[in-house]
C-alpha cells in the first residue's frame, strides 16, 4: 500500500494580465484580464513509506504546486492523492500534524526571538510530550551541532546555521514525511554536506519518507534513488538516475591521466573532449565499445598512469533534458 | 482549551518582553498615547461644559458610553493585534506555514501577537468610566453590574470581531484595507456617545449592518432605567443585547474559514 | 514640453494605482465628518443662547477640516528619519543650512500634492449636498488662500523639527508624540477652537497651530473679517520664523552628536 498517491492531478490558475502604460493603467480600473494557467496538467505518481525522492523541473514546472498540494495547503481543480489514507486537504489538521516542510529560502521559526524559544513555541503548537521533544531536540543538537546556536535570534544565523535549525525544527513533532524545497540553496559546500548527511541518515534509519526538490545535481547523486521529472505541469520521467540518464544519452566518460604530456592522443570509438597537461576526457558509448575494451587499446597505445570512468555530470543531462522537452 | 491559552501565554509574553526591551521609548509611547486620550476627554467636558447636555443625556450617563467603548476598544486592540497585522502574512506568503500546522488558522493569528501599548486607552477609559459610575444617577445594585460587565464582554467581541473582518479581506484583494479603520476606528468615535443623538439611518446603520448599537447603547439604556427612544425595545431586550457581538464575533470567524478556503484553491 | 508630459503620464499612471488608496481615505475622512456634523447638531439641538458660532457655521468648519486634514504636521517622512537612525545623515557633512532646505523642500511637496488631492473631492462633496456654505465672501476666499498657504509653510517647519526631534532616540520620540498630540487638539480638528472655553481662548490664541487651521477657516467664514489677516499672517510668521530657527539650531546638534558618536 503506497504511502502517498497521486492521481491525475489537475491545477489551474488565473493569473491577472496587467496592461503596461497610461491607457493600459486607466483600463485596467474597470476591467481586469485574466490568463489561464495549466500549472499541473494530470500527474500520477505514488511513493512507498522510507522512499526519497528527488523532484526536479525546470522553474514553473510544477513543483512547488504539487507539494502544496501534497501537504494540504493547495486545493487542486480535480484528481486523487491520498496521502497515509487521507485526502491532505480535506483533512487538513490531521494529514499536517505527520508532516513536515521546509522552505530553502523561508525560515518557519520567528525571526526574533532565540531559536530554542521557537522550538518551545513549536512544542506547544504541535502539541509534543515533553519527554518526545527533550529527546529530539537532544538528538538534533547533537547531530547537526546546535548547542551554540540555541539562544541566537534568528535573525542572526546566517543561510547555514538557519537551515540547520529549521530542520531541527521539523524534526521535533516526528514527522512521517519530509516535503524539504531546496533545502541546500544558497548554502557553503560544508552545510550542504551536513543537511545531504542528516537528510540521508533521517531517511535511513527512521524510514522517514523525504520528497526532496531540488536544482541541486549532487543533491540528486547523493542522496536520490528515484527521481521525477516534471516539466510543464507533466511527470516527464519517473525513474532511477541511472534510467534518467539513459534516456539523455548513454554515453560515458573516459579520464585519462597520461604519463606523456605531450602525446596527442586519438581513438576511432572515442571522441576528445579536452586535454589538460597530462589529462585528457574522453566521449564514448558503450554499445560501441565496451570499457574494457577501449582501455585495454587505450593502455596499449600509451603508457597510462591512472584512469576513472564516469558519467555525464548531470547538469548536462538534465540541460538536454529540458532543451529537448521544449522541441 | 488549555493548550490554546498556554500558548497564547508564551506568546503574549515574548510580545510584552519585545516591546518592553526599550523600555522608555515604550513608556513614552504609552505616555503619549494617555496624553492624547485625555485630551480627547477633555474635549467632551469643554463641550458639555458650553453646551449642558445633548438631546437630554446629560455628562455623567456620557461618561458611561465613553468609557464602555474605549475599554471594550482598547482590549479588542491589544489582543486582535494579529489580525490587525496580517495582510502581510498573506502577501508575503507566510501564511501557508500557517496551515502547515496542526491547529486552526484563526487561533494561530489570534495569539501571534500583543500589543501592551493599548494600556494607554484601557486606563483612560477605565479612568473615565469610574467617574462617571461614581457621578451618575444610579443606586448601584448588582444587576446593574452585569448589565455592565456583559456589554463591556459584547463590544469587545464586536470589536475584535471586526479586526478580524478586516483581516480576513485580505484573502482577496492585496490593496490596503483603511476603508476598514472607518469601522474600527469611526465605531470608537460613534459610540462613545449615545446612539440617540445621531440621524436615523446612522441609528440604523449601527443596529442592523454593524450592531455596535446593541452592544453599547441598549445595555447602558437599560442600565438607566431610561426609555429606548429609537426602537422602544423592552428591558429584557436592552439587557439581553450585548449577545450580539458575541454572535457577530462568530460570524467574522466564519467569513475566516470562507476567506481560508478560498486562498487554498487559488494559491499565493 | 514633451518630457514634462510625460513625467506627467507617468506619475498618473503610478497615483492611479493608489486609487482604492485614495477612495478608502476619501470615505473615511466622509464618516468621521458626518459623525462630528451629527455630534454638533445634537449639540446645538439641546442648547439655547448664544454660542461663539452658529450652527452652519460649525458644519462647515468642519467640512474645511476635513478637507484640509492632510495640512497638519502628521508626516515621518520613513527614509529621513532612517538616515538619521542609521547615521547616514551624518555623510550629509555640509553645512547645516543646505541640509534643512533640502529636507524642508521634501516635505514641503510630500505636503501638498496629498492635501491637493484630498481636499478637491471633499470640497466637491461637501458644498452641494452636506452643508459645507461657500466662502463669506471673494475676499474671504482669497485671504482663506493665503492664510492656508501660510499654514502650510508653518505645518512644514513643525514637521521638519519633529523628525529632526529622532536624532534624540528616546526624548525625540517622545516630544514628537506630544507635539502630535497638541496640534490635534490645538488646531481645530477634534473642536472648533472658539467651542473651547472662554478662558482657554487666550492660551489658544498663544499657540501656533491656531495658524494651520482655525485661522484660515474663520476667515473662509467671515467670522474673522479679512483686515485682520495681515495681522494674522504675522502670527504665523513669527512662528514659521520660529521652527525654522529651532530646526536649523537642532539640525546642527543633531549632526554634532552624530559625528562624536561615530555614526
Amino acid at each position: 500500500m503506497p504511502q502517498i498517491m497521486v492521481e491525475k492531478l489537475i491545477k489551474t490558475f488565473q493569473v491577472a494580465e496587467r496592461s503596461t502604460g497610461f491607457m493600459g493603467a486607466v483600463k485596467g480600473l474597470v476591467h481586469r484580464k485574466y490568463r489561464t494557467v495549466n500549472a499541473l496538467d494530470g500527474i500520477d505518481f505514488s511513493l512507498d513509506q522510507g522512499e526519497l525522492v528527488g523532484l526536479i523541473g525546470p522553474n514553473g514546472a510544477g513543483k512547488s504546486t504539487t507539494v502544496k498540494i501534497l501537504s494540504g495547503i493547495m486545493v487542486p481543480d480535480s484528481g486523487r492523492v491520498e496521502v497515509m489514507g487521507r485526502i491532505p486537504w480535506k483533512e487538513r489538521i490531521e494529514s499536517v500534524r505527520h508532516i513536515g516542510v521546509v522552505f530553502g529560502q523561508r525560515t518557519q521559526l520567528w525571526w526574533d526571538l532565540p531559536v530554542i524559544e521557537s522550538y518551545q513555541l513549536l512544542k506547544d503548537i504541535y502539541r509534543i510530550p515533553d519527554r518526545q521533544y527533550k529527546n529530539h531536540l537532544d538528538r538534533s543538537v547533537e547531530l547537526l551541532d546546535l548547542k551554540s546556536l540555541l539562544d541566537v535570534p534568528v535573525r542572526q544565523l546566517s543561510l547555514g546555521q538557519r537551515m540547520k535549525c529549521d530542520l531541527a525544527a521539523v524534526l521535533l513533532h516526528s514527522p512521517k514525511i519530509l516535503y524539504l524545497d531546496e533545502p541546500t540553496i544558497g548554502l557553503d559546500a560544508v552545510s550542504k554536506l551536513a543537511i545531504r548527511d542528516i537528510i540521508g541518515r533521517i531517511n535511513r534509519e527512521q524510514g522517514v519518507t523525504v520528497v526532496l526538490t531540488t536544482h541541486d545535481m549532487d543533491d540528486i547523486e547523493t542522496l536520490c534513488r528515484r527521481v521525477i521529472v516534471i516539466n510543464q505541469g507533466k511527470i516527464f520521467m519517473d525513474g532511477t538516475l541511472q534510467q534518467l540518464r539513459s534516456l539523455v544519452t548513454t554515453e560515458r566518460r573516459l579520464i585519462i591521466d597520461l604519463e606523456d604530456s605531450a602525446v596527442s592522443l586519438s581513438d576511432p570509438d572515442a571522441e576528445l573532449i579536452k586535454q589538460e597537461g597530462h589529462r585528457v576526457w574522453l566521449r564514448f558509448d558503450p554499445a560501441k565499445i565496451t570499457v574494457p575494451e577501449l582501455i585495454e587499446r587505450i593502455a596499449k597505445a600509451h603508457p597510462v598512469r591512472d584512469l576513472f570512468v564516469e558519467n555525464p555530470p548531470i547538469e548536462e543531462i538534465i540541460a538536454r533534458l529540458y532543451g529537448g522537452a521544449e522541441q | 482549551m488549555i493548550n490554546a491559552i498556554k500558548l497564547w501565554g508564551r506568546y503574549a509574553r515574548q510580545a510584552v518582553r519585545s516591546q518592553l526591551q526599550y523600555r522608555a521609548s515604550f513608556i513614552m509611547r504609552v505616555f503619549g498615547q494617555l496624553v492624547l486620550h485625555a485630551l480627547e476627554a477633555v474635549v467632551i467636558l469643554a463641550l458639555f461644559d458650553r453646551f449642558g447636555s445633548i438631546r437630554g443625556w446629560h455628562l455623567p450617563e456620557v461618561l458611561l458610553f465613553y468609557g464602555i467603548a474605549h475599554i471594550s476598544f482598547a482590549v479588542a486592540e491589544g489582543t486582535a493585534r494579529g489580525f490587525d497585522i496580517f495582510s502581510r502574512l498573506v502577501k508575503s506568503g507566510d501564511f501557508d506555514i500557517l496551515l502547515l500546522r496542526p491547529r486552526s488558522t484563526a487561533l494561530q493569528v489570534a495569539v501571534s501577537d500583543f500589543q501592551l501599548l493599548r494600556i494607554g486607552r484601557l486606563a483612560q477609559g477605565a479612568a473615565v468610566l469610574a467617574w462617571g459610575m461614581l457621578t451618575v444617577n444610579v443606586a448601584w445594585h448588582w444587576t446593574h453590574l452585569l448589565i455592565l460587565l456583559s456589554a463591556l464582554t459584547g463590544a469587545t467581541c464586536m470589536f475584535y470581531a471586526l479586526f478580524v473582518f478586516q483581516a480576513t479581506a485580505s484573502f482577496w484583494t492585496v490593496e490596503s484595507l483603511e476603508v476598514m479603520n472607518m469601522f474600527t476606528y469611526g465605531g470608537v468615535q460613534t459610540t462613545q456617545y449615545p446612539l440617540e443623538i445621531y440621524q436615523k439611518w446612522f441609528q440604523r446603520f449601527f443596529i442592523f449592518v454593524i450592531p455596535l448599537g446593541c452592544v453599547t447603547y441598549l445595555p447602558v439604556v437599560a442600565l438607566l432605567g431610561r426609555e429606548d427612544a429609537i426602537f422602544h425595545s423592552p428591558v429584557w431586550l436592552q439587557s439581553a443585547a450585548p449577545v450580539m457581538g458575541v454572535l457577530f464575533l462568530l460570524a467574522s470567524l466564519y467569513l475566516w474559514e470562507f476567506g481560508v478556503r478560498h486562498y487554498r484553491s487559488t494559491g499565493s | 514640453m514633451k518630457p514634462y508630459w510625460a513625467i506627467f503620464k507617468t506619475r498618473c499612471a503610478v497615483m492611479l494605482q493608489y486609487r482604492t488608496a485614495a477612495v478608502a481615505g476619501f470615505c473615511t475622512q466622509l464618516f468621521w465628518g458626518l459623525i462630528l456634523v451629527m455630534l454638533y447638531q445634537a449639540l446645538y439641538h439641546s442648547s439655547s443662547g448664544p454660542k461663539p458660532m452658529t450652527l452652519p457655521q460649525v458644519i462647515s468648519y468642519i467640512w474645511l477640516g476635513q478637507a484640509m486634514l492632510l495640512v497638519l504636521p502628521w508626516s515621518n517622512d520613513r527614509d529621513v528619519i532612517q538616515m538619521i537612525r542609521d547615521g547616514g545623515v551624518g555623510y550629509e557633512l555640509i553645512r547645516p543650512v543646505r541640509l534643512y532646505g533640502m529636507w524642508y523642500s521634501r516635505f514641503l511637496a510630500t505636503k501638498v500634492v496629498p492635501m491637493t488631492m484630498r481636499s478637491i473631492p471633499i470640497f466637491l462633496i461637501a458644498i452641494p449636498f452636506l452643508g459645507l456654505q461657500p466662502p463669506a465672501s471673494a475676499a474671504a476666499a482669497i485671504a482663506f488662500a493665503i492664510a492656508m498657504l501660510f499654514g502650510i509653510m508653518l505645518s512644514t517647519s513643525i514637521v521638519v523639527c519633529m523628525n529632526i526631534l529622532f536624532f534624540w532616540t528616546v526624548s525625540g520620540e517622545g516630544l514628537s508624540q506630544l507635539l502630535m498630540v497638541f496640534t490635534f487638539l490645538f488646531s481645530g480638528t477634534y473642536i472648533p477652537l472658539p467651542l473651547l472655553p472662554d478662558w482657554s481662548q487666550p492660551l489658544v490664541d498663544f499657540l501656533p497651530f491656531r495658524g494651520l487651521m482655525d485661522i484660515p477657516f474663520r476667515l473662509y467664514l467671515g467670522q474673522l473679517p479679512v483686515r485682520e489677516l495681515p495681522r494674522l499672517m504675522q502670527g504665523q510668521c513669527l512662528w514659521i520664523i520660529f521652527f525654522v530657527l529651532a530646526g536649523h539650531l537642532l539640525l546642527r546638534r543633531g549632526l554634532k552628536l552624530v559625528v562624536i558618536q561615530g555614526g
